[in-house]
């Protein structure tokens, strides 16, 4: 247990950071009320760093996935920061901040948005790092409630109520499949522990050791099946991705921006390490460097293609901008869906080959690209007739971005030709990994349609680079301004600057050492049957 | 050198934002003339005629080791004329500007020397994905150029243009990734065969993740079934036969080029077509000569109907630019059934239809464009009979038209002609035949060689029946006063321009007709200069005629997973 503690020091940071954070927004004066944020962000860095020096490697199948995952977490968790400065209470914030009306302590939000952001980033760490599918729950459920919440009080109006209630149900039904999906997997193997050290009993050596025997228990890929599904919630994957569009819409742009990266990649996370526990061994355990164990990858990869499908094909048709990037996030999702199909190759495969580094890496992209088209969003904001201010969110508001707001509108351009896929930018040295590892598993089908998606991809990313960079600006277009939080385009301007140099310099060599994949030794047959297992095995592990 | 090639028009790229606005076009002139002159030295100061011409201008970084990525450039005889062409065009594309371009120039001419950039990095590119790169940044500048300088209906003709290609190219780069894939786990490296390549050029990396054309092409061409062959070319083919255009995917080039400014016109007819048939010709036939040889027919096909279908269309146009849009549809069509002829005249005459196709069709393209500026239509109803008011005009258009033509003693004979002798020897007939000589077997044969020949015939009738209605007959002006050209609004600050040529716009066509005279008087040291490139190709394709491409070593290591992998390419 100390042992396990011990590698938890990041997500006690943070932990300990969203606590002080909640008294410190108590507080009746405004100026260390504003405090929330810095601090915030100041434990964001401090967890960076600490993940980076204290995790150790795991014992499971994907051994440095925690040390990725939890610095990934934190690193794009310092620019959602500056990205969700003055959310909550946008409209009294930025009354304030123009000076236009005082600060009263009663009107104002206390910090219970920041406390949760944090819980929420330490939420994602966690699932990175877990062993067992209790915490694998905990984690999972930590990142998405204080999410419900944060979507709520985004902005003042009822549509983000509406957002966050249907955001909240679907939720509760997507745990709710998960987590009877959990139960199955426990019924299958007889255990919670996803991963222990060689010899000892866990859902991954367990399932190998059926996978070489007689095959995967029903009952057991039943519960890998659903969770895999319940788990496509989060990642906003097909089957259940109807929510995404609403919430994002009814959420502000900066909390959208928040939605798509955070749940989601606490959602990868997950679907990695039930991949792993799952192993991919293919049909065989002889065929090295296979596939994930029948039924499972054959549910992957439909859920993939669809995913991409339907995200792209939907985009196209919209005329609200963040609508739009909902629909892409959706497509994004579909798209590293297809690492986890090609899975991570043969042992030491190199880079190429490794469909869980390309998995990552392009969860490191898309982080950093999706950001940037949010921070554009969160910066500008519509005049009302009746001298309300409202996010911009229809296309036409980024008309001439780029000659009126130059810095914004070259970040929405890179931003979007970066998701587009279109070298030399970032978005395309993440794609091209996902393409090499699905041709080496032989997945050649699955590139093709990776492929037109990207072309489908294109046609609604132009329009919004084209509407900010070739459009002129309507000239009684004045509606339109910047949001008086310059925190907002500092986080799309780092964006910007990571969209043009991550494609330089090599964070691939980083994605490669965290999507490393070890086999999970079969345990030996006679431990292998479940039912002596469910007894004895289920109270030791807790 | 090479580099500098790349850099310079990216460089003058960079400085245009900052400069004056008066002066936007000069530095930018001043950029391209300088990237002209360097092309000029390097084309015309050596020898290219032997194998290995160039290889010491060779620039080699490593990239990213993690993805096998290496920052190769290299030329030979053939891409150097190709930059050449393009660096050509460079200075004329932004002279042909000055008067055209008068609003957001300095984004104009930004994008134009980026545009100038990409392509002559696609040309000097030796690792595929650095390739892939320069081939889709293409895209950015001119989507940009046509959305934003384009005639009436230059958004729906900008996305067209960039959804098409780009559909194509990402197929293209599955093919891509595929070989890479093939030479990294399916060629051990233990193997003679390998051994042998290897030491014959020690550059190669067989067996080991890389984009290096060099050793992909060596690994596929001699290690890939000819089944997956076909395969990988089908992909290349996607991604090159929308830009060349060949005929199901040609629908995107005459709106393209119809509402693209002139100088677009002039970098999408001159160059970027050319960008999918050196692809063509220098990446997929080198990189599955079998799969080539097996779609030789239907490209072959394909070519027929773009000679002579895009040749009937192109008469019954009414506008002068859709017109010549279409002809290059038609004079592709020519080019690549020369390339995929496979023998000496056929690639040859290919390769110099690419050359001389940018001269012609980029000439009449500024012609074309000079009228437009002038007077603000391209229907042919409303003008007619010009040589009346503007002789010098005429003049260059009749010459460039009758090159077009493939008029002898100008440049498109001679490519046209080589085309066709290739077409016409490459059939099987002659090689079985006693009393033939210089017959070379393959694909096409005399049936092909005489249904193109009568797109020669469909090309002078268009040609010259343009001819007729524009340059002479009765003078036909559209109804223009001051009170009409006011009404264009934006045409309100443009100089006023005389009623024929300026000395600015004779210097902008003059070269192009000087070379378009010696080319086809005495192209002989062109020829020399691509012939390594040609043989090249040519060798690869003898090579797999000859020889069965049949030993597919298995790396020991995945012994599991190769005869599973083994039995799905047979059931393909």
């Amino acid at each position: 247990m100390i042992e396990k503690i011990g590698a938890l020091w990041p997500e006690i940071i943070l932990f300990a950071a969203a606590c002080i954070v909640m008294v410190v927004g108590l507080s009746p004066t405004a100026a260390v009320r504003r405090l929330c944020a810095p601090l915030a962000g100041a434990a964001l860095i401090v967890a960076g760093i600490v993940a980076w020096f204290t995790t150790p490697a795991a014992h499971g199948p994907l051994p440095m996935l925690p040390l990725f995952g939890k610095t990934l977490v934190a690193g794009v968790g310092v620019l959602l920061a500056l990205l969700l400065a003055g959310t909550p209470d946008r409209e009294y914030e930025s009354a304030i901040a123009r000076g236009a009306t005082g600060y009263d302590p009663i009107r104002a939000n206390r910090a219970e948005f920041w406390a949760f952001f944090l819980f929420s980033l330490t939420g994602a760490m966690l699932c990175a790092g877990a062993d067992d599918l209790i915490w694998l729950f905990l984690a999972l459920e930590l990142t998405s409630l204080p999410t419900y919440i944060m979507v709520a009080v985004s902005t003042g109006r009822n549509r983000s109520m509406e957002a966050a209630v249907k955001y909240f149900f679907l939720g509760a039904l997507g745990a709710a499949v998960f987590l009877y999906g959990f139960t199955l997997l426990y019924g299958g193997t007889g255990t919670t522990r996803l991963f222990a050290p060689a010899g000892e009993p866990s859902i991954a050596s367990i399932l190998a050791a059926q996978a070489a025997g007689p095959g995967i228990n029903a009952v057991a890929m039943t519960g890998l099946v659903l969770s895999f599904l319940g788990v496509c919630f989060k990642i906003a994957a097909v089957p259940m991705h109807f929510y995404t569009p609403d919430v994002y819409q009814g959420a502000s742009s900066a909390v959208a921006g928040f939605l798509a990266f955070v749940p989601k990649a606490a959602g990868f996370f997950t679907i990695l390490i039930l991949a792993g526990a799952a192993g991919w061994w293919g049909s065989s355990p002889v065929d090295a460097g296979g596939s994930l164990p029948q039924p499972l990858h054959q549910i992957v990869l439909i859920v993939a293609i669809l995913t991409m499908s339907v995200g792209n094909a939907l985009a196209v048709v919209q005329s609200s901008a963040k609508r739009m990037l909902a629909y892409s996030s959706i497509a994004h999702s579909g798209y590293m869906l297809v690492g986890v199909v090609a899975g991570p190759g043969p042992a030491n495969a190199p880079y190429t080959s490794n469909g869980v580094a390309a998995v990552l890496f392009y969860l490191l992209s898309y982080g950093v690209m999706n950001l940037g088209a949010f921070a554009v969003l969160a910066s500008l904001e519509r005049r009302r007739a009746d001298g309300s201010a409202d996010e911009a969110d229809d296309v036409n508001d980024l008309k001439g971005l780029c000659a009126t707001r130059p810095l914004l509108g070259w970040t929405l351009v890179l931003s979007v030709v970066g998701l587009l896929g279109l070298p030399p930018l970032l978005g395309f040295w993440a794609k091209l990994p996902l393409f090499t590892s699905a041709i080496s598993s032989n997945e050649i089908g699955l590139v093709i349609v990776l492929g037109l998606n990207s072309a489908v991809a294109a046609y609604y990313y132009l329009r919004l680079a084209s509407v900010a960079l070739l459009e002129s600006p309507e000239l009684t277009n004045d509606t339109v301004r910047s949001s008086p939080f310059p925190a907002r385009a500092v986080a799309g301007l780092a964006s910007a600057v990571g969209i043009v140099l991550l494609a330089a310099w090599p964070l691939n060599q980083w994605a490669m050492q965290g999507g490393r994949y070890q086999r999970v030794e079969p345990l030996k047959a006679a431990e292998g049957t479940p039912p002596a297992r469910v007894d004895a095995g289920a109270p030791a592990a807790r | 050198m090479l580099l500098a090639l790349i850099l310079i028009p990216l460089l003058t790229a960079a400085v245009v934002p900052l400069a004056p606005k008066r002066s936007v076009g000069q530095v930018a002139l001043l950029g391209t003339l300088v990237a002209l002159a360097l092309a000029a030295y390097l084309t015309l100061g050596r020898d290219w005629s032997g194998p290995d011409a160039g290889r010491d201008l060779a620039v080699s970084a490593p990239w990213m080791p993690e993805l096998g990525l290496v920052f190769k450039l290299g030329t030979d005889g053939l891409s150097m004329s190709l930059v050449a062409l393009t660096a050509l065009l460079g200075p004329i594309c932004v002279a042909c500007s000055f008067t055209a371009v008068t609003q957001r120039v300095r984004t104009y001419y930004g994008w134009l020397l980026v545009l100038q950039a990409a392509m002559t990095g696609v040309f000097l590119a030796r690792d595929m994905i650095l390739f892939y790169v320069f081939f889709e940044f293409t895209l950015v500048p001119m989507f940009v150029l046509i959305s934003l300088y384009g005639s009436t209906n230059r958004k729906a003709a900008a996305v067209k243009f960039f959804l098409y290609t780009f559909t194509g190219s990402v197929i293209a780069l599955a093919g891509i990734v595929y070989a890479a894939w093939f030479n990294a786990n399916r060629v051990d490296a233990a193997d003679p065969v390998a051994k042998a390549l290897v030491a014959a050029s020690p550059d190669l990396v067989l067996g080991r993740w890389t984009f290096d054309l060099a050793s992909l092409q060596a690994a596929a061409s001699r290690f890939m079934s000819a089944e997956t062959q076909w395969w990988v070319f089908l992909a290349l083919l996607c991604g090159f036969a929308v830009k060349v255009p060949l005929v199901p995917v040609h629908t995107w080039l005459p709106l393209a080029h119809t509402e693209a400014p002139t100088a677009g016109s002039v970098v999408l007819a001159g160059v970027l077509l050319k960008l999918g048939t050196y692809g063509l010709l220098k990446i997929a036939i080198g990189l599955c000569p079998a799969g080539a040889m097996a779609w030789a027919p239907t490209i072959g096909l394909l070519c027929l109907l773009g000679i002579v279908g895009a040749g009937l269309i192109c008469w019954v146009q009414t506008d002068v630019k859709k017109l010549v849009a279409y002809s290059s549809v038609a004079h592709l069509g020519f080019c690549v059934l020369g390339l995929f002829a496979f023998n000496d005249a056929g690639v040859q005459g290919s390769v110099l239809y690419m050359i001389n196709h940018g001269l012609s069709t980029g000439a009449l393209f500024l012609c074309i464009g000079m009228i437009y500026e002038r007077y603000h239509t391209r229907s042919m109803r409303e003008i007619g009979g010009l040589a009346a008011r503007m002789p010098i005009w005429a003049t260059f258009m009749v010459f460039f038209t009758m090159a077009s033509v493939g008029l002898p003693g100008l440049n498109g004979f001679v490519s046209e002609f080589l085309c066709l002798l290739g077409a016409f020897q490459a059939g099987d007939v002659w090689r079985s035949h006693p009393l033939t000589v210089g017959g070379t077997g393959g694909n096409l044969g005399p049936y092909v060689a005489a249904i193109a020949g009568t797109g020669m015939i469909i090309a002078a009738m268009y040609l010259l029946y343009m001819l007729g209605h524009v340059v002479f007959g009765p003078l036909r002006e559209p109804h223009h006063d001051e009170h009409h050209s006011a009404s264009g609004g934006a045409h309100d600050a443009e100089p006023r321009l005389p009623a024929d040529l300026t000395a600015r716009e004779i210097g902008v066509l003059a070269p192009l007709a000087v070379l378009c005279l010696v080319l086809g008087v005495y192209p002989k040291p062109l020829m020399r200069m691509v012939d390594p490139g040609v043989k090249e190709v040519i060798a690869a394709v003898e090579g797999a005629r000859t020889q069965r491409p049949a030993t597919r070593p298995v790396a020991e290591g995945d012994a599991g997973a190769a005869p599973a992998l083994a039995t799905q390419e047979a059931a393909r």
